[in-house]
C-alpha cells in the first residue's frame, strides 16, 4: 500500500535522469529529487539556491540551507553568483518546482489569493527563486497536489512564467527556457500540448478514473488520446523514500565517507 | 577600523527609529541575538530588508518594529507561514505593513549595485510576471548594444547591515564561510555595519572557501556567541530545525507570541551584555 503523495513523489523522481543538474525547492521536489539520487539517478547534480551545487544529503533538508547541504556539497557559492552565473545563462538542465496555484498554461502563484494584493485574504510567501527558475533552466517540472483551488482558471497574481498568454508568450518576453514541459500531481502527470501549449492530462495513477481528475480541475480538462496508467511505485522505490522521509538525521550517514568528502568551500574546520 | 563592543552598543550605536535595515544571512548565519536586540531597544517604523525574512523578521514585525518589509520570500523555510507577517499583512496587526516584494535574485542584484556603488542592476527576470505592476524599483531597459529588452533593479542602500559571522579577529577583520547568502554585498552595499560572531581570536586562522571582510569595511564587531540560534553557524553549532517547526505554533497565535517575546526578549534583557534595555546608551555614529 502506498499513499497519493507517494506516488506523487516517485512519479517526480521518476521525471529525472541520471546526470542531469536538477535546480532544487523545498518540499516534494527536494524529497523527489533526494530519492531519484537514492535510486536510478546517482550522479543527478543537486544545486539550491543557498548556493550549494552539487549537494548529497543523506536525508532530506528541512530548509534549502541545512548545514548538511554544503558540507556535501562540490561547491558552495554566493547568492547572487548562484543565480547571475548559474541559473540565468541556461545552464541548468531542470527545475523543480512547487505552487500553490497553477493555470492551463503552467504559469504559477505563490503570492497571494483573493480580495486585493495589499489587503489579500491569503497571503503565501512569495516569488523566492521561482521566477527565474521558471523563466532559465531548460525545462521545468512543477509539483502541486491538485484541486479545484490549486488548479486555477484565473491566477490572483502571476509570480512565475509557465507559457504565459500562450504560443509566443515566452519568446515575446525574453524567457530563455524551455518552459514546464512536466505537471505532476496526486492524481496523474500533465504535459503541454504542442500547439497549443495547454496543459493535457496524459498519464494517471493507478485506481485514479478521468472524472475524478476532472472534478480536481478549475479549467475544462483536456485528455490525451494516448492517456496511460502509470505503474505503481516499486517496493525498492517505496523502500527509499520512507527511509528518507522518514528517518532521524542522526540515524543516517550525515555525510559521505571521509575518503570522498569534498574539499571545496564549506568544510568544516 | 571596526570598533569591537558589546552587542547592545553596536545595536544603539547603528539602527534607529526609521532606519532601513538589512539584517542578511540565508538560512545561515541569520543575526538572530541582533534582532532580538533591537526589539529590546524597541525601534520603531524599521523598513527591514532580507532576502528570507525568516523568523527573525516574524519576531520583529510581531514587536511592532517593522513598518515596511522589502522582501523576495516570506516563509518558514520547510515549515510554512510566518504567521507574525500574515498578521500584519493581512489584518494589519500590530499594525499594517508596506510591502516590495522582489524575486531573490532581483533582491541579490539590488544588493550588488548598492555595494558596486551604481543605481540599478540588470538581469534577465520579472517580464511575464505581477510583480512590476506592484512593486516600485522595477523597469524594462533595452540593451545598447543588442536591443534586447532586460529588466532593471533598483539598487538597495540600506543605512545598516547586520550579519552573523564564525569568527573576527581583535582588529575586527571578519571571517565566515558555509552558506554565504549575500552579506558581503549588505555590508558593502549599507552606510553603516554591524556584525555578530561566535568568538574573537588572536588571528584569524586559514579557512577554505572563507569570506573575509577587512576591518575598515566594517563599522562593529559584537560577540554573540550562539548568536545564530535558531539558524546556524557552520562548525560552531547545527540548524535547530525543532525551534523552526515549534515556532509554526508559537508564532500562531498573538497571546503565545506575546508570552515568547516577554519570556524570551525582554525576560532575557538582564543576560545581554550590553546597558540597560530601558535606556540603552547612545554611542555616536
Amino acid at each position: 500500500m502506498y499513499a497519493p503523495d507517494e506516488m506523487m513523489t516517485v512519479t517526480a523522481a521518476r521525471s529525472l535522469r541520471d546526470g542531469m543538474t536538477c535546480f532544487v525547492g523545498i518540499g516534494v521536489p527536494s524529497e523527489a529529487a533526494n530519492l531519484a539520487r537514492r535510486t536510478h539517478a546517482p550522479e543527478l547534480v543537486l544545486i539550491y539556491e543557498s548556493g550549494t551545487v552539487g549537494a548529497k544529503p543523506g536525508y532530506v533538508p528541512l530548509s534549502i540551507g541545512d548545514g548538511v547541504l554544503a558540507e556535501t556539497a562540490d561547491a558552495v557559492v554566493s547568492v547572487p553568483e548562484i543565480f547571475n552565473y548559474w541559473l540565468q545563462p541556461g545552464r541548468i538542465d531542470v527545475g523543480f518546482l512547487g505552487a500553490a496555484q497553477l493555470d492551463r498554461y503552467g504559469n504559477i502563484n505563490t503570492t497571494m489569493i483573493g480580495r486585493t494584493y495589499e489587503h489579500p485574504a491569503v497571503r503565501l510567501p512569495g516569488a523566492g527563486g521561482a521566477p527565474e527558475i521558471a523563466a532559465a533552466c531548460k525545462e521545468v517540472v512543477v509539483v502541486l497536489r491538485q484541486s479545484r483551488r490549486t488548479f486555477a482558471e484565473r491566477l490572483d497574481f502571476v509570480t512565475s512564467v509557465g507559457f504565459g498568454t500562450g504560443p509566443g508568450s515566452r519568446q515575446q518576453l525574453g524567457l530563455t527556457g524551455g518552459g514546464p514541459n512536466l505537471v505532476i500531481t496526486d492524481l496523474g502527470v500533465l504535459r503541454p500540448d504542442p500547439a497549443t501549449l495547454q496543459l493535457v492530462l496524459t498519464g494517471i495513477y493507478p485506481g485514479v478514473s478521468v472524472d475524478q481528475v476532472r472534478d480536481h480541475t478549475g479549467w475544462e480538462l483536456a485528455v490525451s488520446p494516448d492517456l496511460s496508467e502509470l505503474a505503481p511505485p516499486s517496493a525498492a522505490e517505496l523502500a527509499a523514500l520512507r527511509l528518507l522521509a522518514s528517518a532521524p538525521a542522526a540515524s543516517l550517514s550525515r555525510r559521505p565517507p571521509a575518503a570522498t568528502v569534498p574539499t571545496a568551500g564549506g568544510a568544516s574546520p | 577600523m571596526a570598533e569591537i563592543v558589546t552587542l547592545a552598543d553596536a545595536i544603539a550605536a547603528t539602527v534607529h527609529d526609521g532606519d532601513t535595515v538589512a539584517m542578511e544571512g540565508f538560512t545561515h548565519l541569520i543575526p538572530h541575538a541582533a534582532g532580538h536586540e533591537v526589539i529590546r531597544q524597541r525601534r520603531r517604523d524599521l523598513t527591514l530588508v532580507r532576502m528570507t525574512p525568516d523568523i527573525i523578521y516574524d519576531q520583529l514585525i510581531g514587536a511592532g518594529c517593522a513598518r515596511k518589509l522589502v522582501f523576495g520570500w516570506a516563509g518558514n523555510p520547510g515549515v510554512g507561514s510566518l504567521h507574525r507577517f500574515r498578521d500584519a499583512v493581512e489584518n494589519a496587526w500590530p499594525h499594517s505593513l508596506e510591502l516590495e516584494e522582489h524575486s531573490h535574485a532581483g533582491m541579490a542584484n539590488r544588493f550588488v549595485a548598492g555595494a558596486s556603488g551604481l543605481p540599478f542592476a540588470i538581469m534577465r527576470g520579472y517580464r511575464g510576471t505581477s510583480l512590476p505592476a506592484y512593486t516600485s524599483g522595477v523597469a524594462d531597459i533595452v540593451c545598447p548594444f543588442t536591443g534586447e529588452t532586460l529588466t532593471a533593479v533598483s539598487a538597495l542602500r540600506p543605512d545598516v547591515a547586520v550579519i552573523h559571522a564564525q569568527r573576527a579577529d581583535r582588529h575586527g577583520n571578519v571571517q565566515y564561510w558555509g552558506i554565504s547568502g549575500v552579506q558581503k554585498e549588505a555590508v558593502l552595499a549599507s552606510a553603516r555595519s554591524v556584525v555578530t560572531v561566535e568568538e574573537i581570536v588572536d588571528t584569524l586562522p586559514p579557512q577554505p572557501g572563507a569570506v573575509v571582510l577587512p576591518s575598515w569595511a566594517v563599522g562593529y564587531v559584537a560577540a554573540a556567541p550562539g548568536g545564530a540560534h535558531p539558524s546556524y553557524s557552520l562548525g560552531y553549532s547545527e540548524r535547530d530545525n525543532d525551534f523552526y517547526k515549534a515556532w509554526d505554533e508559537i508564532s500562531r497565535d498573538r497571546q503565545r507570541f506575546a508570552a515568547w517575546l516577554d519570556e524570551h526578549i525582554y525576560g532575557a534583557a538582564a543576560a545581554a551584555t550590553g546597558p540597560d534595555p530601558a535606556a540603552p546608551t547612545r554611542a555616536a555614529c
